[in-house]
C-alpha cells in the first residue's frame, strides 16, 4: 500500500515536470511563419498587390 | 501561452494538447517592432547588391542562418572588398534580427531556435543555382 502511494507521488511529480516542459516548448510553426514573412520581404519574393504596406493586416488581440 | 491553465497538469489533457499542437500554428510570433522593421529594410536594400554574388556562387547561405564568402575567385579583384563588407554587414543584421525577434516575444532564450528556423527557410527559399551548406556543412548548389 505504501509503495502504491510512493509511486503515485512519483507519477504526479513526473506529470508536473511534464507541464513545465510543455510550457517552454518552442513554437516552431509560428517561427517558420514569421521567418517566411520576413524572408519574402527581404528577398522580395512575393510581389504584394498593395505596394509594401505591412500595416494592412489588422492587429490581432493577444 | 497559458498552457498550464489549459493542461491542468493531467496526462490526457497534456497529450491532447500535444496532438492538437496545431493550435500553436495559430499563434503568431511578434515581428512588427521598429527594430525588426529597420533590420528588414536594411537587409532588403542590401539584397539588391548581394543577389548577384549569390547568383555567381561567390556568396552562399550557411547552415547556421548566416551568409559566407564561398568562392573569392568568383569575385573580381576590385569587388572583393565590397563583397566582404556586404557579407559582414549582412551577418550583423541577421544576428540582430534573430536576437530582436526573440526579445520582441519576451523569450531571449529562443534566439538559437529562431536562427535555426531561419537557416532552413533561407535555404528553402533560395533561388536555383545559389549555394548553401548542407547538414554536413558542405557547399551544395541548389
Amino acid at each position: 500500500m505504501r509503495s502504491l502511494t510512493v509511486s503515485a507521488g512519483l507519477a504526479s511529480a513526473l506529470v508536473l515536470q511534464g507541464c513545465v516542459t510543455i510550457n517552454i516548448y518552442f513554437p516552431a510553426a509560428a517561427a517558420e511563419k514569421a521567418a517566411d514573412k520576413i524572408i519574402d520581404e527581404v528577398w522580395q519574393l512575393k510581389k504584394p498587390e498593395q505596394p509594401a504596406s505591412p500595416s494592412s493586416n489588422t492587429p490581432q488581440s493577444k | 501561452m497559458r498552457i498550464m491553465n489549459i493542461a491542468r497538469c493531467g496526462w490526457l489533457p497534456a497529450l491532447l494538447l500535444l496532438l492538437a499542437s496545431g493550435a500553436w500554428a495559430q499563434a503568431n510570433l511578434e515581428v512588427n517592432t521598429p527594430a525588426i522593421s529597420a533590420l528588414q529594410a536594411s537587409m532588403q536594400k542590401r539584397h539588391t547588391e548581394l543577389a548577384s554574388f549569390f547568383g555567381s556562387g561567390a556568396v552562399g547561405l550557411t547552415r547556421d542562418g548566416f551568409v559566407a564568402l564561398r568562392d573569392a575567385n568568383a569575385v573580381a579583384l576590385a569587388q572583393r572588398q565590397q563583397v566582404n563588407g556586404l557579407v559582414a554587414a549582412e551577418n550583423q543584421d541577421r544576428s540582430a534580427l534573430y536576437r530582436e525577434i526573440a526579445r520582441a516575444n519576451g523569450k531571449p532564450e529562443w534566439e538559437n531556435d529562431i536562427r535555426t528556423t531561419f537557416a532552413q527557410r533561407w535555404i528553402d527559399k533560395a533561388q536555383g543555382g545559389w549555394y548553401y551548406q548542407n547538414n554536413a556543412g558542405a557547399w551544395t548548389r541548389k
